[in-house]
């Protein structure tokens, strides 16, 4: 199954955010993480991680920091802000708010699946 | 200033080499920058080494990693779209690897030519219908900006390729302009005289009219980006370019014009009057759109001047602005009030308002707070309050004055000022103290471009009438 872009797009913002909330992270092991969790099912194309970081940084929700890995490589870490987790906060109430709408939607369309369907209640417009 | 070039004993360097062309390769898209390149390859490297782990040889590895990393020309449009700030700086020259200037940068040059031709030309025109730039001054001053804003709107909406429906709304925009500019029956300011000097509301016409069309042009120039603050953003920056290339030809003109009347002097030849009734109005309908021209075409090659200056006057600014509060504490003298003292804090304020507007158009928003964003602050604050004490002095007495028009105006710019920076010092201090994000300030300064349109258009529109047309 392959998500599509718009939804992609949409949801990278409290993904990442949420990610960041866990602990700081950086762009490698953040992907790694939404590929575990998403079962491979939310494929990003790796780059296109780094635009959207920039952006919440832009924004205020996370902060960078560049530091030395183990091996020796500088690696730029990031962190989420109090502002971030505000953002993270709505973003929550918001996917929440989608999600109940569509299970409402989801469970109405299991019901009437079975039983015949009723009768178009709204009727044609005049002269349609 | 990243090595990132830390090869791990024994790795083969071809992996080396084949990084190292990667990296050349991003390295020539413009809008990703040298950090950037250093924070993708390290992602790079990493998939790389997990990929090796995973039982795949090294240059496979590399090329899985590769393609996972995304399309080159997504990657960077992606980082274009998220630093425009960057890409202001290449909107128009043709990117490197396309070669030598294109066909499309000389079309550009021959369409702005033309352009600064017919704009100079337009300027005579009413002259064939005997109106005298000496005698009806008035009429010129009021529709100076019509001679050559609308050519320049025209231009970035050629440009641009802006769809129909915007272009009709410039188009009406314009239009109305022309129409409130000219319907008016204004008075003469002496009355009886032959000369038609203009009076207060035909002043306040001609003033106002070019500052409520400048967003229109803005408008044309976003191409369709104005509803965001990046294309507004880069409005601002253009239009501080704008007035430093005009401010430069101006000079120019001037030293031409100069060793032109020296050395016709010298055959007895005065060239007085085609330097007045040519050289001067021509030219400086002309040079905005040359002007405008050189900014988009020569961004890449300079760097962007507005914001060094602001770099520079900033601090000087605000010790003045600092000092003069501290002489009026220490003196106890108040602000004496003349004339024109509220005209002069007006544009103290625009002054400051430029400082603070081109320094955050060319700052990095996500570069944290430093010495010169409380530099600003001290600008600001000490601005709003020299420009309080100047208020609390005119409010006082302002019954006994009367509400001129002039008056009226310059109270009026004066709130509207007042209030974009009274909340840009809130939205400063909330940035510095790690309230806000710096894009909050963006956005405050580029919402309220049309403030000003609207301002300008309610004197242009409201005030000849309000206060009888004198």
């Amino acid at each position: 199954m392959e998500i599509n872009k718009d939804l992609v797009a949409a949801s990278s913002t409290p993904i990442v955010l949420a990610i960041l909330a866990e602990g700081d992270s950086y762009g490698y092991a953040i992907l790694q993480r939404v590929q575990e969790l998403s079962g491979g099912r939310l494929e990003w194309t790796d780059g296109m991680l780094y635009p959207v970081l920039h952006r919440l940084e832009r924004l205020g929700f996370v902060k960078s920091r560049w530091e030395t890995a183990d091996n020796g490589r500088r690696r730029k870490y990031y962190r989420i802000t109090s502002i971030g987790r505000e953002q993270l906060a709505e973003e929550h109430r918001q996917w929440e708010a989608v999600d109940e709408t569509l299970r409402g939607l989801w469970s109405a369309l299991q019901d009437s699946v079975a039983p015949t369907r009723p009768p178009s209640a709204a009727p044609l417009p005049q002269g349609a | 200033m990243l090595d990132p070039g830390h090869p791990a004993p024994g790795r083969a360097s071809a992996l080396e080499e084949q990084i190292d062309q990667w990296r050349s390769f991003l390295r020539r898209r413009q809008a990703i920058h040298a950090v950037d390149v250093a924070e993708l390859e390290d992602h790079l490297r990493e998939q790389a080494a997990g990929l090796v782990e995973a039982g795949l040889a090294e240059d496979e590895a590399f090329l899985v990693a590769v393609k996972r990393m995304g399309a080159l020309d997504d990657l960077s449009r992606e980082f274009a779209r998220e630093h425009s700030d960057r890409l202001w700086k290449q909107l128009v020259v043709v990117p490197s690897d396309a070669g030598e200037a294109g066909p499309e940068t000389t079309k550009d040059a021959v369409v702005a030519l033309c352009l600064a031709v017919a704009a100079a030309l337009a300027v005579k025109v009413p002259a064939l219908f005997g109106l005298d730039l000496g005698r009806d001054a008035g009429f010129y001053l009021r529709n100076a900006s019509l001679f050559v804003l609308p050519l320049l709107a025209g231009y970035y909406a050629w440009k641009r390729k802006l769809d129909p429906a915007t272009i009709r709304w410039l188009a009406v925009a314009f239009v109305l302009a022309a129409a409130f500019a000219n319907v008016y029956p204004f008075e003469a300011h002496v009355p009886g005289s032959a000369t038609h000097d203009p009076g207060s509301t035909e002043l306040l016409t001609g003033l106002h009219l070019p500052i409520a069309l400048l967003v229109v042009v803005g408008v044309a120039y976003a191409g369709g980006r104005w509803g965001e603050v990046a294309g507004r953003m880069d409005f601002i920056r253009f239009s501080g370019e704008l007035f430093i290339y005009y401010a430069l030809i101006a000079l120019g003109g001037g030293v031409l014009t100069g060793l032109m009347a020296m050395t016709f002097r010298a055959i007895g030849v005065d060239i007085e009057p085609f330097f007045q009734n040519w050289l001067l109005p021509c030219g400086a309908t002309g040079a905005v759109i040359v002007a405008s021209w050189l900014v988009e075409a020569k961004q890449s090659v300079i760097e962007n001047m507005a914001p060094v200056l602001t770099r520079l006057f900033t601090p000087l600014f605000a010790a003045v602005l600092v000092v003069f509060l501290g002489t009026v504490l220490w003196t106890g003298r108040g602000v004496q009030i003349e004339r024109n003292v509220l005209i002069a804090f007006d544009l103290l304020l625009v002054v400051v308002l430029g400082l603070l507007l081109y320094s955050v158009s060319a700052r990095d928003p996500r570069s944290p707070p430093g010495l010169f964003d409380w530099m600003q602050v001290v600008l600001l604050v000490s601005a709003l309050l020299a420009d309080a004490v100047a208020l609390w002095a005119i409010a006082a007495r302002i019954t006994a004055f009367g509400f001129t028009p002039n008056r009226v105006a310059a109270l009026g710019e004066n709130v509207v000022l007042l209030v974009n920076l009274g909340w840009s010092l809130v939205l400063c201090l909330g940035f510095l103290r790690g309230r806000r994000p710096f894009a909050s300030l963006e956005k405050w300064q580029t919402d309220y471009l049309p403030v000003y349109a609207v301002w300008a258009a309610v004197v242009v529109i409201g005030f000849p009438p309000l206060f009888g047309y004198v």
